[in-house]
């Protein structure tokens, strides 16, 4: 069981006022909140031993370098890696997908095929084109049903001997599909291409698996699972990560230069160029301890419990529709929603004078909003510290922002 | 009048209202009272898009004056700028260009004209003004 009023008290923003009313905070999906655990790493870093790592004899330069390889070391254990060596840091889940599609620039050939899926972030469709034009390789697209949920007979279709990697989301930003990514995983593996899951906005809801899972590359950010921002990982397996080149140069990731030729460091630290973000690695060490102290178990049930009651109550409102799978254990916390005749933009507006904060607009997922034929939705994500009484509140400004508009 | 005069009057007449609500319920009539700009006009050519919301402007001259219309896909974005046109429309490219849009803070409306907000109106003054220089430049 989770106590909710425990919790809260770990996050000192919910304090706070928006407007002059209390901040309810439905943008879980966009980032999280900090809990004070978190915030006191940073400034206990900074305040006592902030120090650059790996290459310093001096005792602060250890101490930061045991600290950061013992986040490594945490994030792997918790997302269940065989190796610390195959976590890699990144600034972010998008620089994670930026990093294998590059290194995939030198194993695709013209006519190879990329699949991704059409629940995507705008951050999984660029790269990949990006690197269809580099390569010559074409990009085949995963079509969705009207729930949102993958076609998978059409997936099983677009397989072939010449499928080389496939791209989808763990969970669909914009709607909350759960993807089935097991089945995703499997049948791409039966035709020899690898997969890349992105897990920003599962890794905040579920414990994740990757040995279980036998994905080839995961990738997640610490800002959505209550870390600090410009952070986050790259999971590969360790022959995939060994057959990438990598990705940037500079300090760090190299073994020996000569101006004829330089050796590149092992992994980790081949993919990892210059002065990392030590402090937010460090951080993100701890929000991991932080949320497993609470529980995914907890956080699932209970966030599950508020989707049920939010979603109930929303469509109460006469005109209402919610995107997405309708059926609860489909989808994570998040409602994206509309008012029949009503501009998201307009209810985002004006329930944001009354203090709640929640995301308008396409969430960088145009084909979604061009398929549903709408331009964005309202999206209210909810997070393990959020409660019924804040869900009354979202309801009771939508509806107040309905009269205003109708 | 100037456009500093229209500025003022605005200004006065939003003193009236004493909270958001008020402001916001005066904007949401007037982005549903007033057609501004024909439907033929919503064209890609004509089209200022913004993450949030989209925009429509085009510019015509009369007199000498340069005359905008526009419009919204939101009713906020467009009930403001209704505003804007009022404020801008009809006037020369000289003025156009040495106003500002300093009148939406004073009316408590800033947030909307924030380039985070994304609803395309940054977006559409600038084009209002790129306009104005377009029009000085061929006359000059």
């Amino acid at each position: 069981m989770l106590d909710i009023q425990k919790v809260r008290t770990d996050f000192p923003i919910l304090k706070r006022e928006v407007n002059g009313y209390p901040l309810v905070y439905l943008d879980n999906a966009a980032t999280s909140q900090t809990p004070q655990v978190v915030i006191d790493a940073i400034v206990d870093y900074y305040s006592n031993y902030n120090a650059n790592i790996h290459r310093g004899v001096h005792t602060l330069s250890q101490e930061a370098t045991d600290a950061y390889e013992q986040a490594r070391q945490k994030i792997q254990l918790h997302f269940n890696a065989k190796h610390a060596h195959e976590i890699i840091f990144t600034s972010g889940t998008t620089h994670g997908i930026n990093l294998v599609a590059n290194g995939f620039s030198s194993l695709l050939k013209k006519g190879d095929e990329i699949i991704v899926s059409a629940l995507e972030h705008h951050s999984n469709i660029v790269p990949w084109q990006m690197l269809c034009e580099r390569t010559g390789a074409v990009l085949k697209v995963i079509p969705m049903n009207d729930n949102g949920e993958l076609i998978m007979d059409v997936y099983k279709d677009l397989l072939s001997n010449k499928t080389k990697l496939v791209f989808v989301n763990h969970i669909s930003n914009a709607l909350g599909t759960i993807n089935p990514i097991q089945k995703i995983i499997d049948l791409a593996h039966n035709k020899g291409a690898a997969v890349l899951i992105d897990g920003a906005q599962a890794s905040p809801h579920i414990k994740v698996n990757l040995q279980q899972l036998n994905a080839d590359f995961y990738v997640a950010s610490a800002h959505k699972m209550c870390g600090p921002t410009g952070v986050g990982i790259l999971y590969g397996k360790e022959a995939w990560l060994n057959k990438l080149p990598p990705y940037q140069g500079g300090g760090e990731m190299i073994a020996e230069v000569t101006f004829e030729k330089t050796t590149y460091a092992d992994l980790p630290h081949k993919f990892e160029a210059g002065t990392p973000n030590i402090c937010g690695g460090i951080a993100f060490g701890v929000a991991i301890d932080y949320m497993n102290n609470i529980g995914f178990n907890n956080i699932a049930n209970y966030e599950n419990e508020l989707l049920k009651y939010a979603t109930e109550k929303l469509l109460e409102i006469e005109g209402l529709k919610i995107y997405g799978p309708d059926v609860l254990g489909a989808k994570t916390s998040v409602i994206s929603f509309n008012i029949e005749g009503i501009h998201p933009y307009d209810i985002g507006s004006i329930i944001d004078k009354l203090g709640i904060a929640v995301r308008t607009g396409h969430h960088c997922a145009q084909p979604i909003m061009d398929y549903f034929k709408i331009p964005g939705t309202v999206r209210a994500s909810i997070a393990f510290y959020n409660t019924k009484e804040e869900i009354d509140k979202l309801v009771v400004a939508v509806k107040r922002a309905k009269e205003m508009l109708s | 009048m100037t456009i500093k005069e229209i500025q003022e009057e605005i200004i006065d007449e939003f003193s009236m209202f004493e909270d958001w609500m008020q402001r916001y319920e005066y904007i949401i009539d007037l982005g549903k009272s007033v057609p501004l700009i024909d439907q033929k006009y919503k064209t890609e050519d004509n089209i200022i898009k913004g993450c949030q919301s989209k925009v429509w402007l085009k510019a015509d001259v009369k007199d000498d004056k340069i005359v905008y219309t526009a419009d919204s896909d939101a009713i906020l974005t467009k009930g403001i700028i209704a505003l804007l046109l009022r404020v801008f429309s009809n006037h020369t490219p000289q003025e156009i260009l040495n106003a500002d849009t300093n009148f939406i803070d004073e009316i408590g409306l800033k947030e909307h004209l924030s380039p985070t907000r994304a609803n395309g109106l940054v977006a559409m003054i600038k084009q209002l003004k790129l306009y104005a220089v377009a029009y000085q430049t061929k006359n000059n």
